[in-house]
């Protein structure tokens, strides 16, 4: 059966293309993101809650004498910030995935790379910002210095940020899975060490009265290349899982 | 003047080791509906989904789609915890861009109105149907690609599709859609069988 293969379908009638808006697109599910965060608040309540309870069970484990937990503190934070993204990082895409939405993304006229950035920037609003800018009451339970509270606060703000943005690419390769979560924490958590090294790293300077801009700056490094780079990587792991 | 704005070339579409369809050549032509029919499993989703390019790994042969696909799935991408207007609103497919009253009007069409608040998750199967139909009311895509739309609507649901159909195709676009039971969308309907196509 011979059929006519056009040379080259017109785009021009479909006006809804030409004046698609996309800030106008990205603000949209940025907000469409937030507000699912907002009713299911489990979804950001439980990361803050297991890294209360985890703060909380330090000092009866170690002993309560402030001065041993404090050489401990910045370590502790640290990975308790890191086991609580990694708990982010696994709910990630799952939704999205299960529901269709994610195709669907797929099919918007921008490319998927770009698209995936509002749920980036929602996920990281309702967890990493917010456990980052209460840390330093997490902090004070564990003998951690106030003074020092403005790099706690700094480095774990871009400490997840970058978190999320190496989860996510792990995450978008593991949606698919069926119990993934063991899956993607082999694949990301040895891409958290220098993350984690630099972090805690930051937080002892700044507790010895040292300096830690030389950790932030490359906390901040790693930012600015992961806010290149993992959009693309995720959309590229998408693509995998999606089967596109 | 009717413009191509699918065209399928001797496309196989393989699930595993299994070929599903083979030497499928179809073009869809703008003021026409095409019926994908055949048994389960016969493959109707999975060239539904090739057209939409949702599957290129196991999908060989060309297809040439034009701008604005509107694809529907069986996953309806709807959010169980937003109202109604807010998951037309806020669709991640991005095809249309409706503002509120647009969306209010939509979902007057399927028979919602009064349901615009109302969590999703709260409709009944039937419901959250037509709000994801209401997506066809809205400025949306020239090809509508739509997977099983008549599932769990009700007789006049049905009627209300069927009448959408032909104002689609009446003015310049074309819908694809897999069903099992006959449409009456007058004589621009066109059946295939995905039967004939069948791998080995």
């Amino acid at each position: 059966m011979a059929i006519e293969v056009p040379s080259k379908v017109q785009s021009k009638e479909s006006s809804e293309y030409q004046d698609f808006d996309m800030t106008r697109f990205l603000w949209v599910q940025t907000r469409r993101h937030l507000r699912l965060l907002v009713a299911s608040p489990g979804e950001i309540v439980n990361p803050l809650l297991f890294f209360l309870l985890v703060v909380i069970l330090f000092p009866l484990g170690l002993g309560p004498d402030p001065d041993q937990l404090a050489v401990l503190a910045p370590g502790i934070l640290w990975v308790v910030a890191l086991l609580a993204n990694l708990m982010i990082c696994m709910r990630l895409f799952v939704d999205d995935f299960d529901d269709g939405s994610l195709e669907q993304l797929a099919m918007a006229p921008i490319p998927l790379a770009v698209a995936v950035v509002p749920q980036l920037v929602a996920a990281w609003l309702a967890s990493g910002m917010i456990l980052s800018l209460v840390s330093p009451i997490f902090g004070l339970m564990l003998g951690f210095p106030l003074a020092a509270a403005p790099t706690l606060i700094a480095s774990l703000l871009m400490g997840t940020l970058l978190m999320l943005l190496i989860g996510g690419v792990g995450a978008a390769l593991t949606v698919g899975v069926q119990r993934g979560g063991i899956l993607l924490a082999l694949l990301i958590l040895p891409l958290y060490v220098p993350i984690l090294i630099a972090g805690s790293r930051a937080l002892e300077e700044a507790v010895n009265q040292g300096d830690p801009t030389v950790a932030l700056a490359l906390l901040g490094a790693g930012v600015t290349g992961g806010l290149v780079l993992a959009p693309v990587a995720i959309a590229a792991g998408l693509r995998v899982s999606l089967e596109l | 003047m009717s413009e191509t704005l699918l065209s399928v070339s001797d496309v196989s579409i393989n699930k595993g080791f299994r070929q599903l369809l083979r030497g499928v050549n179809l073009a869809v032509k703008s003021g026409e509906i095409w019926q994908l029919r055949g048994g389960n499993g016969v493959g109707k989703t999975s060239l539904l989904r090739a057209m939409a390019g949702l599957a290129r790994v196991e999908v060989f042969g060309v297809i040439d789609r034009c701008e604005g696909v509107l694809y529907s799935g069986h996953a309806s991408a709807l959010k169980a915890t937003l109202s109604a207007r807010e998951n037309l609103l806020s669709h991640p497919s991005g095809t249309a861009k409706p503002n509120v009253t647009e969306v209010d009007e939509a979902l007057a069409r399927v028979q919602l109105q009064g349901y615009e608040e109302a969590q999703v998750g709260r409709l009944s199967a039937g419901q959250k149907r037509r709000v994801a139909l209401a997506r066809l009311f809205l400025p949306s895509g020239r090809l509508w690609l739509l997977d099983e739309p008549f599932t769990a609507l009700d007789v006049h649901g049905v009627k209300v599709l069927e009448a959408r159909f032909m104002e689609h195709a009446e003015s310049g676009g074309a819908v694809v859609f897999t069903s099992h039971q006959p449409a009456d969308v007058g004589d621009k309907l066109n059946v295939i069988d995905l039967e004939q196509f069948r791998g080995d």
